[in-house]
């Protein structure tokens, strides 16, 4: 088995004539928390879709474990079991109870049986603090919750890596707190992430890379203390800049 | 007031004549109505299916070309279906087989009636679902693949689901005018309901009479279904409340805290 998990070669994304992404190289190692950083617009939602295949790249490779994804067995479906991932929007099953979205992912695609799926949904439900929810439907809950909800979902397809795509954006000030708690946990436990955020804290004190995205190419990357300690380009000082108060 | 008990009087001597033929021609009626809505509901829950499966320019052209062409043949299905007469419809299958096909290919008359209206409402819930699918958040797609449903898992599990909720109102649409439509299929010699008017005013001269029976037994029958589907609409909508066994722990440990959420478990324990 490869020891790494994740290998992006030389990718591009183009909508149109429109060049979104260019010349993207980066790995992730087991256990790896890369935090992806940048203005908005700067590419990082689309480079997170491309390496689980929500977008196809426009050139450029995606190893996983050492295999093109492209030529997966079981093709992006089975590829996207490996590779879970924690949307800003949460995007729940608005027709599915909690325990039901932690559930079916696992019974309708892994073909597990129902009590080894609601065992398992519910193990990480726990992990989440959402437990005591399992009976709520996505509507019921606050964004906070939902976000945690999302994660868990995502865990119990038992992930080897886990992209995150802003996952506190869309919340109140108040839950944002409840989440990073939640990612913080899983970084402290070995879980493998890639993590698209703005909050600077999580990226300094939980990520052991931290990569910069300026207009579709990665301007810089390296340890928290390098990006953040010693930035080697004015345009990451000047962003980096703006989130110090 | 003369009049009206009058009106009384025949509409009961009617009834007391004909109430059995106008029972077993309301019971073909729904029957008919009914099978052929639920028949619809799955031909149009098929279509839209097959419609949204996502073509992308990677695919095998074999694939691109087959689900052209799928497109295609639910396009004219939908097309000449929903924009000819129900009637004419009848006429063509009933009497069109024959004769091209010589008088074993005759179907019997239920049969036949059955399956016009199916397809015929399957017509219309095929754009219905098709449009019921575009309303649906991009954001549930997204999150089921995102956990490796394939197309079908997710249109199966998640979308479709969500879909038939918010398309209730126009599964009952579809079934009240079926309701009343069907009674075309006079043409090929259905006997629903309102063959049973024609067959006894044709015999009695009540027609008046035997039209406030029929129009009070329609009525019946559409304000029936309404109360049903209403129903089954709050029943997919799930209780409003939700049962809470302890509390969530990390919301308050985590040191943000908040009146707003405590109240909000309040709301939802009431
Ligand atoms: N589906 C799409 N079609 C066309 N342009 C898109 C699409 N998705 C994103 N873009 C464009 O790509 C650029 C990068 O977007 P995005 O990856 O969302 O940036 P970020 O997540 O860093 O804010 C933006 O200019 C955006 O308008
Ligand atoms: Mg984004």
């Amino acid at each position: 088995m490869s020891e790494i998990i994740l290998e992006v070669q030389h990718l591009s994304k183009s909508f149109g004539k429109h060049e979104v992404l260019r010349d993207i190289d980066f790995t992730v190692s087991p256990g790896d928390v890369t935090s992806i950083i940048g203005a908005s617009g700067s590419g990082k939602s689309t480079l997170l879709r491309c390496v689980n295949l929500l977008e196809t790249p426009t050139s450029g490779d995606i190893l996983y474990r050492g295999e093109n994804i492209k030529k997966i067995k079981g093709g992006a479906p089975a590829y996207r079991t490996k590779v879970g991932m924690v949307f800003q929007s949460f995007n729940l099953f608005n027709n599915m109870s909690v325990l039901k979205n932690c559930m079916v992912g696992q019974t309708r695609v892994l073909h597990r049986g129902k009590e080894q799926a609601r065992e398992q949904a519910m193990q990480y439900l726990t992990k989440v603090g959402m437990a005591p929810y399992i009976n709520a439907k996505p509507r019921q809950l606050s964004g906070g919750q939902k976000q945690r909800v999302a994660i868990a979902r995502a865990l119990a397809m038992d992930p080897d890596i886990l992209l995150f795509d802003e996952p506190t954006s869309a919340l109140d000030p108040e839950m944002v707190g409840e989440v990073l708690t939640v990612m913080r946990q899983l970084a402290s436990d070995g879980m493998t992430m890639l993590v698209v955020t703005h909050e600077m804290a999580f990226a300094r004190d939980v990520s052991n890379k931290v990569v910069y995205m300026n207009n579709g190419v990665i301007l810089e990357s390296g340890t928290p203390a390098e990006v953040f300690g010693n930035p080697r380009h004015q345009e990451t000082k000047d962003f980096l800049s703006r989130f110090r108060s | 007031m003369d009049k009206l008990s009058q009106l009384f009087q025949d509409v009961s001597a009617t009834w007391a004549g004909g109430y059995s033929q106008y029972l077993t021609g309301a019971g073909k009626t729904i029957l008919l109505a009914v099978a052929a809505t639920a028949v619809g509901c799955i031909i149009g829950l098929a279509c839209g299916i097959l419609q949204t499966i996502p073509v992308s320019k990677d695919d095998n052209p074999v694939k691109k070309a087959l689900l052209l062409v799928v497109r295609a043949v639910i396009r004219i299905y939908v097309e000449v279906f929903r924009g000819t007469p129900m009637i004419l419809q009848a006429v063509f299958i009933y009497f069109g087989l024959p004769y091209f096909f010589g008088n074993g290919a005759r179907l019997d008359v239920t049969p036949a009636a059955y399956l016009v209206v199916s397809i015929n409402t399957g017509a219309y819930m095929a754009e219905t679902v098709r449009g019921g699918i575009m309303s649906i958040d991009p954001g549930q797609t997204e999150g089921a693949k995102a956990i490796g449903m394939n197309h079908f898992k997710t249109m199966t599990s998640v979308i479709l689901p969500q879909t038939i909720r918010n398309i209730i109102p126009q599964i009952g649409n579809n079934l009240i005018i079926n309701i009343k439509d069907t009674s075309v299929m006079f043409i090929i010699g259905y006997t629903e309901l309102f063959a049973v008017h024609k067959a006894i005013v044709g015999a009695k001269f009540v027609y008046f009479p035997s039209a406030v029976i029929e129009m009070a037994m329609y009525l019946c029958m559409t304000i029936i279904c309404s109360v049903i589907l209403r129903w089954w609409e709050r029943k997919l909508d799930g209780p409003q409340n939700f049962d809470i066994a302890t509390t969530d722990t990390l919301a308050l440990t985590s040191g943000t805290t908040n009146y707003i959420k405590k109240e909000r478990k309040e709301d939802m324990h009431r």
